[in-house]
């Protein structure tokens, strides 16, 4: 019973987050048959979108034949399947290219906007969610509340408006267009990236904060804590030794959710700074009704998506005590 | 009747009457909006574009010289109805959904929960902005993303109180009764949820008129010649280096009606749980 | 003696009103007082202003506090803190809410002495080894190396005392600490709490509403009601001489007198009988091998302590969990096992009452509706003559007609209870099944309940199966009374069959903790003779449950040999190797 935690730990987790991870494959499995299901709705097809209405009927055949679009459904799926899992999602006729290289000129440029947007706002919001947790009650947890509560509700192109007004138009400090030319130095690329990030920020800040603030408000009201105070540990002291490692989990489940944002739902700022993302890239190929392209792109943000909720979900099962030593 | 509205009002915090008041404020809008518009909200009747704040156009004038307030009002009437609308049905069928999980065998809950599960696993965008590409943006269509995006997360938190509240002694009694699961349902299960799910369906709103203006935004929600306030913002993008109005106003006015569902929301007394009495 | 904690005009608020008015007493060093009061009495409140804490939404407003030099009120948040934990600690009601469930026993027991700088980290876990040694805890060595959940409540409350002790603190303030606990578990942390508390020559403040275990407890009794001093003595006087009226109510209820007629006895035709019946979960059975029989207007009464199977008999009787084998006759008629195979009649002749009125009944609906959908839905009834019905049980229950449009959210815990019985009542039941439904509210709104169910009984002629883990509520009611241990039926038998000596080693256990309402008491049980030594329990074998913990347990026949069912002297039936049961017989 008393084994090293260590090895209680590895036989106890392991085989929840093995669990996790099938449930998770068997979820990305499903979420693919729903996007191709959906993209199947779309009256037409690529061959006679690409070729226009006063197409022959030959020319389109022979397109169709071409990519393989006039086999049955089920088949196209598992070729599809098999193509994004091997690396090749298909060919964009919109584009004229591989999918691949299309979204590899882009994903580079998506994920280094939401790291750096991850660096400026995880210390920020956790910083706010404790401060504001350890004054339960008091001005300054309203004020901070209403401050969140308000951010949250916020449109995000009202945010990125407002910081272009400010920095860009009234100060003149940063660019408004979010451009990086490939030899640019590291200082250009972060003033490129400045306002992009500082939106995105703004908008999972709040969320963060409020759900860090939650999770340990949720321990403080916990008996343990009352008994910490009157075995005379002063309150900080408390929120340290005892009240953060059992709000760990929790929080970093609101971490990673929250980041998880970064990648689906910079779409506006994207667009707004013309930055070349991935999720503004997904709104052209909407525009564009580049099916390839666009199933391509939601499969990429869903996996991300389910990446990050396994992570999360490792951590709670990590960080539960009940699982760690038993 | 009366008291329990004024008893209700006076048990809300500071900002949560100022929520209330925007809500009320855009309820209105939404509904008389139109009718106090200044201007024909397609008529071009200023002498400038882009024009700051005047007497004769209060928020200004648009791209096209058209007074920006009037289209603000107009428009009023898509961000708010459009939302209110998906968000009722994204609210009904998740806890509709719900109550058919919580008094059915194990199969068809987790049937259910497994595909409800996938959904959620495409974030709320994604989700929409392939819909959009498939089925178009007339009204209806978009009314019918928004709900199909947003349902998910309804159904989840109503699954979770109905699962919760039919472990309830009250209801394993009523099951000791002899009752059928419909009685369960709707008579033991639901007035119990009906407080949380309001909270829930005001959030669901927010999130649905964020979605809805930021589609419009993209040139994918609401078309010409129609227009919600996201579609305000997006046609008058180029003024921002002159710092319009015409593009700040509409942004902000979207920002004062989620804000103030937000708050009302925050405040609401005993939220997530029931309130005493039976009004 | 010298005055050593002193408390004079204590007043606490919370919000507007006043929840303890100005409070005052003293004790000598080395004495135990003992604050006593049910619920909203301000026991609690009072305990922990004498460590200047209140709780969110309180505040101290007035008075002052005095332990040995320090005016405790005057202090500011770091006197405090240095006071808390180290002159003056704290044992919860619940220890296993109280201990933080990510960090280790040891770490937690010795933060106290550490953080006050008492003594170094090796000195302190010396001595947290010492205390665990003298509270007799298990593995003294090693059970600080243990995480909470990995422990028992017993245990941990036990553990929680180390941690208050070890700092050597002049007063410790004991809330409800075996309030949690099963009354057999109860009996040894008394016992091992006051040797720990007498070895360190502390003052105590124990706070509880169980009058016979502060009778073990204290020196001295200062009882509560809403928040004042109804009398203030000790422990003699008031337990013996009570002078206040108050107090004469508490004494009354703690020990409640038989309030049920006896059931007519003779060759009645049984209601209810149940037969070889199993219960339980795919892997793990709950109930084993249960046999009874209840007749018409009887009362059987079903003992056991938590985790011992009895809630679940009266869901395998309701049909809500389905037996895994066995056979439940009603009226002579087989029960259907699942609730979907049982026809209106069948449910309406049986009905289930919770613990808990307030989980048991709908906060969506009023009074009448909770009463009058029964009536509704077995009896047909509507409108005026459903109206009138409900009246009629509210009057039944003693509660007023008015009740009937009210939601059950303002109600107290008492009346809540009553609705929770009426709504039972309303179908006209045959047999109603009470699980603990006295155990959850004050024990003077307890004791009324009893009354209630006795006068109902013999005005309408119903049977109940009575479930309660406090014998003496089983004793004042029940006709039959079984015992439960671990899912098996260790005893059944006529009330009176339970006075003799010769009755089940657990039976024997169970009655002999229950404190007995004088001084004195807990120092004349002795502790218990350890089970005698036993060979390795036989794999496979269908064993006694209570093996284990049984003092009378027989080398090599217990361990070897599933037990078998004798007859009593006192006519009972038991499920013991040893016919004598815990009674010394020629064996």
């Amino acid at each position: 019973m008393a084994g090293p935690a260590t090895r209680g730990l590895l036989a106890t987790a392991l085989p929840l987050i093995g669990k996790r991870i099938a449930s998770g494959a068997l979820t990305l499995l499903l979420v693919s048959l729903v996007v191709f299901f959906i993209a199947q709705l779309l009256p037409g097809d690529a061959a006679q979108e690409m070729l226009g209405q006063a197409a022959t009927a030959d020319a389109v055949a022979a397109l169709r034949e071409k990519f393989g679009l006039d086999r049955p459904a089920p088949e196209r799926y598992v070729r599809w399947l098999v193509g994004m899992l091997t690396g090749d999602p298909g060919y964009s006729l919109v584009a004229n290219m591989a999918v691949a290289d299309v979204i590899a000129a882009r994903l580079p440029n998506s994920l280094l906007l939401a790291a750096l947007s991850a660096l400026v706002s995880v210390p920020v919001a956790l910083t706010i969610g404790i401060l504001s947790a350890m004054h339960r009650d008091t001005r300054l947890d309203r004020g901070l509340n209403v401050a969140t509560l308000s951010m949250v509700a916020l449109p995000e192109f009202l945010v990125a408006t407002v910081a272009v007004l400010i920095f860009s138009v009234q100060l003149r400090w940063l660019p408004s267009i979010a451009l990086i030319p490939a030899d640019a130095s590291p200082w250009l690329v972060l003033r490129s990236l400045a306002m992009p990030i500082l939106s995105l920020s703004v908008i999972v800040i709040a969320q963060m904060a409020r759900m860090t603030r939650a999770a340990i408000i949720q321990q403080l009201n916990q008996p343990y804590v009352e008994m910490a105070l009157l075995k005379g540990i002063k309150p900080a002291r408390v929120v340290l030794t005892h009240v953060l490692p059992n709000a760990i989990g929790p929080i970093v489940n609101a971490m990673v959710l929250s980041l998880s944002y970064l990648l689906g739902g910079a779409i506006i700022v994207e667009t707004i700074f013309n930055y070349p993302g991935l999720a503004s890239l997904m709104v052209n190929a909407v525009t564009s009704r580049d099916m390839p392209l666009l199933q391509a792109c939601a499969m990429i943000f869903c996996t991300a998506y389910l990446l990050l909720a396994l992570v999360a979900d490792t951590a709670a099962i990590l960080a539960n005590p009940r699982l760690r030593n038993r | 009747m009366k008291n329990a509205i004024r008893s209700w009002v006076k048990a809300l915090s500071g900002s949560g009457r100022v929520g209330l008041s925007l809500v009320m404020l855009w309820l209105f809008l939404a509904v008389f909006g139109p009718f106090l518009a200044p201007y024909d909200p397609g008529a071009f009747v200023a002498h400038d574009v882009f024009a700051g704040f005047t007497a004769a156009h209060p928020l200004g004038s648009d791209y096209l010289g058209r007074d920006v307030l009037s289209r603000l009002l107009s428009g009023a009437r898509y961000s708010v109805g459009l939302a209110l609308a998906a968000a009722l049905v994204a609210s009904t069928t998740g806890t509709a959904l719900a109550l058919v999980t919580a008094v059915s065998p194990r199969w068809v809950d987790e049937g259910i929960s497994r595909f409800v599960d996938t959904l959620i696993s495409i974030p709320s965008k994604i989700l929409s902005l392939v819909l959009v590409a498939v089925v178009g943006s007339s009204l209806p269509l978009l009314l019918l993303v928004a709900s199909i995006t947003y349902f998910p997360g309804a159904f989840r938190i109503a699954r979770s109180l109905a699962v919760n509240l039919a472990q309830m002694d009250y209801v394993q009694v009523a099951r000791c009764r002899g009752e059928g699961a419909v009685h369960i349902a709707l008579r033991e299960i639901l007035p119990n949820m009906i407080h949380p799910m309001l909270a829930d369906f005001g959030l669901r709103f927010v999130f649905i008129v964020l979605l809805l203006s930021g589609l419009s935004f993209l040139g994918l929600g609401v078309q010409p010649p129609d227009a919600d306030l996201g579609s305000l913002v997006r046609e008058n993008i180029s003024g921002l280096g002159e710092a319009a109005p015409a593009i700040l106003m509409p942004a902000i006015a979207i920002a004062t009606l989620t804000v103030g569902v937000n708050l009302l929301i925050d405040s609401l007394p005993g939220r997530g749980r029931r309130i005493a009495g039976k009004e | 003696m010298q005055t050593h904690v002193e408390v004079r005009g204590l007043n606490v608020v919370a919000g507007g009103t006043t929840i303890v008015a100005d409070v005052g007493f003293s004790i000598p060093r080395g004495g135990v007082l003992a604050l006593i009061g049910e619920s909203g009495s301000g026991k609690t409140t009072i305990a922990m202003a004498l460590m200047g804490y209140a709780r969110l939404g309180c505040r101290i407003a007035g008075g002052s506090v005095r332990v040995g030099d320090t005016d405790v009120l005057s202090l500011d948040e770091d006197g405090l803190a240095a006071l808390r934990g180290d002159r003056v600690s704290y044992i919860a009601q619940s220890a296993a809410a109280s201990f933080n469930p990510s960090r280790r026993i040891m770490d937690q027991v010795v933060e106290p002495a550490v953080n006050h700088g008492r003594m170094d980290r090796a000195a302190a876990e010396t001595k947290a080894v010492a205390l665990f040694r003298s509270l007799a805890l298990p593995d003294p060595e090693s059970i600080g190396e243990r995480y909470p959940h990995q422990l028992s409540g017993g245990q941990l409350q036990r553990l929680m005392a180390a941690m208050a002790l070890i700092t050597g603190p002049e007063l410790v303030i004991l809330d409800e600490p075996t309030t949690a606990l099963d009354v057999t578990t109860q009996i040894e942390v008394l016992r091992a709490f006051k040797q720990a508390v007498r070895e360190q020559g502390a003052t105590a403040v124990y706070v509880s509403h169980d009058l016979a275990v502060v009778a073990q407890m204290a020196d001295a009794i200062v009882v509560l009601n809403k928040g004042r001093i109804r009398e203030n003595g000790s422990a003699v006087q008031v337990l013996q001489q009570p002078e206040d009226e108050y107090t004469r109510t508490l004494m009354a209820a703690a020990r409640p007198e038989r309030v049920a007629v006896e059931a007519p006895k003779g060759a009645a035709a049984p209601l209810l009988e149940i037969k070889g019946l199993n219960a339980g979960y795919a892997a793990t059975p709950i109930l084993r091998d249960i046999n009874l029989t209840i007749v018409r207007g009887a009362t059987l009464g079903v003992i056991g302590e938590s985790g011992s199977g009895k809630s679940t008999l009266a869901r395998v009787i309701a049909g809500l969990l389905p037996p895994t084998s066995g056979s439940v006759n009603f009226d002579g008629a087989r029960l259907p096992p699942a609730l979907s195979m049982r026809n209106k009649e069948q449910f309406r002749r049986i009905q289930l009452v919770f613990q808990n009125a307030d989980t048991a009944l709908n906060p969506a609906h009023s009074v009448g509706d909770i009463i009058g959908r029964p009536l509704t839905f077995y009896h047909g009834l509507k409108g005026a003559a459903a109206t009138r019905r409900v009246a009629e049980l509210l009057d039944l229950i003693k509660l007023p007609a008015s009740l009937a449009d009210r939601a059950c959210g303002g109600l107290s815990g008492g009346q809540k209870q009553r609705i929770n019985l009426a709504r039972a009542l309303a179908a006209k039941p045959d047999l109603i099944m009470c699980d603990e439904v006295t155990s959850a509210l004050d024990t003077v709104v307890g004791a009324a309940i009893l009354d209630l169910l006795a006068e109902l009984k013999r005005e309408l002629g119903l049977a109940y199966l009575f479930i309660s883990h406090d014998i003496a509520t089983v004793r004042a009611i029940a006709d039959d009374i079984m015992v439960l241990y671990a899912g098996t039926q260790v005893e059944t038998g006529r009330r009176q069959g339970y006075e003799g000596v010769a009755r089940h080693p657990y039976t024997d256990l169970l009655i002999g903790s229950v404190p007995e309402l004088r001084p004195g008491w807990l120092e004349e049980q002795g502790a218990r003779p350890a089970p005698p030594a036993i060979g390795q329990p036989k794999d496979g074998a269908d064993l006694c449950r209570f093996l284990p913990r049984c003092s009378w347990r027989v080398c090599g026949t217990c361990e070897e040999f599933t037990p078998p069912r004798h007859l009593t002297p006192g006519g009972n039936i038991i499920l013991c190797h040893r016919p004598e049961g815990a009674s010394e017989g020629a064996s």
